[in-house]
């Protein structure tokens, strides 16, 4: 961002400024769909570390998704809010702890067989909320208070408003691209992106890429946590379902549709797909046929994501030409390694 | 726990294995050929269900449902290749797991629209309706036997068909060096074609076998997909006889643990992976980095 040009900077301004003030603009409704979509991107942003940034395909960010949720209703008492400072830290130490021990195994292996195994391990923790007795087997159960901020015996904020919800939601998504951002900019963020782009000289390089790669997958599965935290939050509710894996590869679509090498890129991407989505679903009850379809063309025709339609449109094929051999030369050779 | 149920248990779970064998055999050719993942192969096995409901619901016959179950999976996969699955030969695996992953959304909700969200049961043929008597309470039904008798043999004509056939070696050839056997002048465009086309007909026939015994049901195609992916993990990408090793080992990791640790049993089969992984991150005959 350090050579973005003025304009760019003028529009971040302006969205943040709009993003802030959006809970007095719309009804407490949108202001809900805002939050879910912050929930979502945040999911889709933590993905995106792996996934864009570390080049390796993983279909378990659901479970790590769900099973904060899952540590939320579990901590918080049945009758009274929990507290925000206990709850939420245990929530994103489980989620890290489950990341460290399901990426510890599955970056052993490489390629398809990493997205196969991540699958394979997501899936095991859906079934073991979804078998078992714990918080309601295969009903899920419900979180009847959202969690509170107190200090010193002083209500800080009332998550139960909408309004305040989602600022705390957007104040936790903003740090996550901050985060987000540093990560990527790094010299560890370099070495992450060296290993995707040709492992073999990374590794000659005396990178230690399994390190680098698993610090990576923890960090994302708990910011994945954070996001499943506020979603147990705001919708009152756990189910074995949050953990599915077609969670996990709904939001390697909005990943996919935003851009995969931008920071916030699957922030729009998950705006874009979860508007559709609502659009969807008021207009048919077979919304998910049409969804499947619109996937599937995203797939064939945008591999740039939806980023390349406004390429298409506005002609910066000059920027792309000048962008692409860079990229395109270290990926053949690493397709020869 | 005495011998004969122990017995059954271990029937049980060879079974099991078998249909597993079937779903996921048909997964690792296709990826071993045609370098594509396809999560929507556990639909197929849905499918294949589905279709045995629906046929043998409408003429009576399983038989029917049999064969009109295998012919119309193998046509559809034929029409998939063609319409989808080859633009995405030398796309990254994300491309392949988002474009299966949209093609789950669509086959199952035409499953939805087809046949709606109730559960079904199938008769099995009449002849394979009775059970074996092995002591004063336990009972083995024929059925299951007939299954295990129908995967043996499947599974044989499989080995015969890769290992001593024209066809199964320019497979051989395929999954051990695609551009080496295409400079050959192996016409792999009809190859893929066909190869995908079998492997959605086989997952399709498992279904087809088990719907007598499991009922069919709207999201019955999960839990085998992700089994069939652990098969495949476990026995090597691309290894049909990795696949029967690790589809034996899962069912009957399934069977017994089911009996002997009922609170962990549906998270045994992927400790079972997680001890493999540790000890070969391959898979047990896997060998090339993929």
């Amino acid at each position: 961002m350090r050579g973005a040009p003025i304009t760019g900077r003028l529009a971040a301004a302006a969205l943040l400024a709009a993003a802030i003030a959006l809970p007095f603009l719309v009804p407490a409704y949108y202001v809900q769909f805002a939050t879910k979509v912050l929930i979502m991107g945040l999911l889709a942003m933590a993905l995106n570390l792996v996934v864009g940034f570390g080049g390796l395909v993983s279909l378990c960010h659901a479970a790590f998704f769900g099973l904060a949720g899952y540590v939320l209703a579990l901590a918080a008492p049945q009758y009274e809010a929990g507290s925000l400072w206990l709850t939420l830290p245990l929530a994103v130490a489980a989620a890290a702890l489950a990341a460290l021990a399901i990426g510890a195994l599955s970056l052993r292996t490489r390629g398809v067989y990493f997205i196969m195994v991540t699958l394979a391990f997501g899936e095991m923790l859906f079934f073991l909320f979804h078998d078992t007795k714990i918080a309601g087997g295969s009903d899920g159960t419900f979180v009847y208070f959202k969690p509170e901020a107190m200090i010193g015996g002083l209500r800080l904020l009332d998550l139960e408003k909408p309004a305040t919800f989602y600022w705390v939601v957007l104040a936790a998504t903003l740090a996550g691209i901050a985060l987000l951002a540093a990560i990527v900019r790094s010299p560890f963020g370099h070495a992450l992106a060296a290993a995707r782009v040709n492992e073999r000289r990374a590794r000659s390089l005396g990178f230690p890429i399994y390190r680098i790669r698993l610090t990576a997958f923890v960090v994302s599965g708990a910011l994945a946590g954070v996001a499943g935290y506020f979603a147990a939050a705001q919708y009152g509710y756990v189910a074995p379902q949050m953990l599915g894996w077609h969670v996990s590869a709904t939001v390697l679509v909005m990943v996919v549709l935003g851009g995969m090498r931008t920071v916030t890129g699957p922030l729009v991407g998950a705006a874009l797909l979860m508007g559709l989505e609502e659009v969807l679903r008021a207009a048919t009850e077979h919304w998910k046929l049409v969804e499947g379809i619109i996937i599937m063309i995203i797939v064939l025709t945008l591999s740039n994501g939806i980023r390349q339609l406004f390429e298409m449109a506005f002609g910066t094929a000059t920027r792309l030409a000048r962008r692409r051999p860079a990229e395109a030369l270290p990926a053949r050779e690493a397709g020869h390694a | 726990m005495d011998l004969v149920s122990l017995a059954v248990q271990l029937l049980n779970g060879v079974q099991y294995g078998l249909v597993l064998f079937l779903v996921a055999s048909g997964l690792t050719l296709v990826f071993g050929i045609l370098g594509v993942i396809n999560l929507a192969h556990g639909a197929f096995y849905m499918l294949g269900a589905y279709l045995t409901y629906w046929i043998s619901a409408y003429t009576g016959s399983f038989w029917l449902a049999l064969a009109g179950g295998v012919a119309i999976a193998f046509a559809i996969g034929l029409l998939l290749e063609e319409i989808f699955v080859k633009r995405l030969y030398g796309r990254d695996h994300l491309a392949q797991v988002l474009l299966s992953f949209g093609l789950i959304l669509v086959l199952d909700e035409m499953r939805h629209i087809l046949f709606g969200k109730d559960v079904h049961s199938v008769a099995a043929p009449a002849f394979l309706q009775g059970s074996i008597r092995l002591t004063e309470v336990l009972s083995y039904p024929v059925y299951r036997l007939a299954i295990c008798a129908f995967c043996l043999a499947v599974a044989a004509a499989i080995f015969f068909v890769i290992q001593k056939t024209r066809i199964g070696m320019i497979i051989r050839a395929g999954a051990e060096n695609r551009d080496m056997a295409r400079a050959l002048g192996i016409p792999f465009d009809l190859v893929n074609r066909y190869v995908f086309a079998a492997g959605i007909a086989l997952a399709a026939l498992a279904g087809i076998v088990v719907a007598p015994i499991s009922t069919v049901f709207p999201g019955m195609d999960n839990q085998m997909l992700i089994l069939s992916f652990v098969v495949v993990v476990l026995g090597g990408i691309g290894s049909v006889a990795g696949a029967a090793i690790g589809a034996l080992l899962i069912g009957i990791t399934d069977s017994f643990g089911k009996v002997f640790f009922p609170s962990v049993s549906s998270i045994s089969v992927y400790l079972v992976m997680a001890a493999v992984l540790l000890w070969r991150p391959n898979g047990i005959l896997g060998q090339r980095e993929v």
